[in-house]
């Protein structure tokens, strides 16, 4: 049998996505022209699906900050933190994150990806339980899995789900069940990455300390988004102080590429020499690292770019549910529309694509619930009159698929 | 608390567990405890997540992802079930 034949049924369904125009999951982006415009098939086309929320992807102090450290100390690390991959760069970084998030200890890895592996299969081993919410990222699945912990999954956002297994757990371990003994690990998002809805945090964390367990919340797609200076959504819900550890990345609100784990905890730089992601992978390139650190500098200095983001949010929210749209969430960067089916969302993606409008694709089982969206990300960089143009365009859409449909085709 | 205690005896849980199953039985297959849960009744890896939840709710235990992969057949699914119930 052959190796690959496992995917047969997967090839399919992408050969039949395919044949309906561009490929969603791997679309060619020609040359990116800023953080709203690349060209795609030749054409000059809005990005509004780039997690680009801060637009600080051509943000002339990062990019000056990253061509010095290319010039001055080369292309790569070609070593992991363990060896010879610790420059000053990284450890500045890592204490210019931890001044902006107020986090005693603060650990960098290459991507948000290894990030999360690194700070679960840290901090969770074989004899821990970790309970997760039901639709986490697929970098926390797989941190997870790679930990070796006990993994209970709890219906998604829901604080009381979590509360009853947590107090099913607390039973087995006061009978005595040896599974029960290690320490409890819950973990969440803060804004979630496919529908763009915000984690209850409030009410997680008093569950959370009723039972005991410790809380790690994944902030990848709510730094520099959520709360007054953007340390995300446990700055907006004042419940900081209760979450033990928090993850994020540096590929959406700080323009670059790159993730980090943080806490107060006393212990939590072990990590550095028993987290198997930490250690086992080359440091980020001189490059990176310095971009991310002038990024940091930027959401400190400039506030008024998460206030831009939101009246962007905002207008594309209102004006898509105006028009009649149905969006998975209440207001949040991430615009997620719903589409009945597949098909639809197919088609409705390449006729955006072609009247130059760049959104995802997002379709099950990257989405909750069997659902289709064209999920759009706002940026701070977006203008008003882009951001209109983005309404009219999902409107003009839908009314040509619609008279589509009526012919026939 | 009547549900868990209603799968005593043999015939209850398995029927219970039918009657959970029928929803993702599209091709009305007849359900029997040898039942392949993927081979027979296309319950994938995503599927099979719903499936846990609503089997936790109704016997009111955890499933921990880490048994799912091991969970092939109906009978699978009640052993595991009876397992849990003896460690809540
Ligand atoms: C919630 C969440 N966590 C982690 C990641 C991984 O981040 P990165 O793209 O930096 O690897 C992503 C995005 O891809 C995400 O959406």
């Amino acid at each position: 049998m052959d190796i690959l034949a496992k995917y047969d049924s997967l090839a399919e369904r992408r050969e039949i996505m395919l044949q309906a125009g561009d490929n969603p999951f791997g679309l060619r982006m020609e040359k990116v022209l800023s953080p709203t415009d690349a060209l795609v098939n030749g054409k000059r086309t809005l990005l509004v699906g780039t997690n680009n929320y801060l637009g600080l992807t051509f943000d002339p102090d990062c990019i000056a900050a990253g061509i010095k450290a290319l010039q001055e100390q080369g292309t790569g690390t070609t070593g992991s933190r363990i060896a010879n991959g610790s420059y000053a760069l990284h450890e500045e970084l890592e204490e210019a994150l931890g001044r902006y998030l107020k986090r005693d200890h603060t650990i960098v890895w290459p991507t948000g990806y290894q990030a999360n592996l690194g700070v679960i299969a840290g901090l969770a081993g074989p004899g821990d339980t970790i309970l997760l919410d039901a639709d986490s990222h697929s970098s926390i699945y797989d941190g997870c899995r790679l930990s070796g912990a006990t993994l209970i999954r709890f219906r998604h956002n829901d604080p009381e789900d979590l509360d009853k297994r947590l107090a099913r757990l607390r039973r087995q371990k006061e009978a005595g069940s040896p599974d029960a003994q290690g320490a409890v690990l819950v973990i969440v998002e803060g804004i979630y990455s496919m529908l763009g809805d915000i984690a209850p945090l409030e009410a997680f964390v008093e569950v959370k300390d009723r039972h005991g367990a410790f809380l790690l919340v994944d902030e990848a797609h709510s730094l520099g988004v959520m709360g007054e200076t953007g340390r995300g959504v446990a700055e907006a819900q004042g419940v900081e102080a209760q979450v033990d550890f928090i993850a994020g990345t540096f590929s959406k609100s700080l323009g670059a590429i790159g993730g980090f784990g943080a806490s107060n905890h006393p212990h939590f730089e072990r990590l550095r020499y028993c987290s198997r992601p930490y250690m086992f992978t080359a440091s980020a390139s001189p490059a990176s690292i310095a971009t991310v650190t002038a990024a940091v500098k930027r959401i400190e200095e400039e506030p008024g770019l998460i206030r831009k983001l939101w009246q962007n949010a905002e207008a594309l929210h209102g004006g898509l549910s105006e028009k009649g749209f149905e969006i998975a969430s209440p207001v949040s960067p991430v615009v997620a529309v719903r589409l009945p089916d597949e098909k639809t969302a197919v088609a409705f993606w390449n006729a955006l694509l072609q009247a130059g409008i760049y959104v995802n694709l997002a379709v099950p089982p990257g989405t909750p619930n069997n659902i289709c969206l064209m999920r759009c990300s706002v940026s701070a960089a977006h203008t008003l009159e882009q951001i209109e143009r983005v309404v009219q365009t999902f409107v003009d859409v839908r009314e040509a698929l619609k008279a589509g449909a009526a012919a026939g085709n | 608390m009547s549900d868990s205690q209603t799968g005593s005896g043999e015939q209850p849980i398995y029927e219970q567990v039918y009657e959970l199953l029928q929803h993702y039985n599209r091709e009305g297959r007849e359900l029997r405890p040898e039942t392949d849960l993927n081979a027979e009744l296309n319950i994938d890896s995503v599927a099979a997540m719903d499936l846990i939840m609503e089997i936790e709710d109704k016997y009111d235990i955890d499933i921990p992802i880490n048994l799912v992969a091991d969970l092939r057949t109906v009978q699978d699914l009640v052993t595991t079930v009876r397992k849990q119930q003896g460690a809540a």
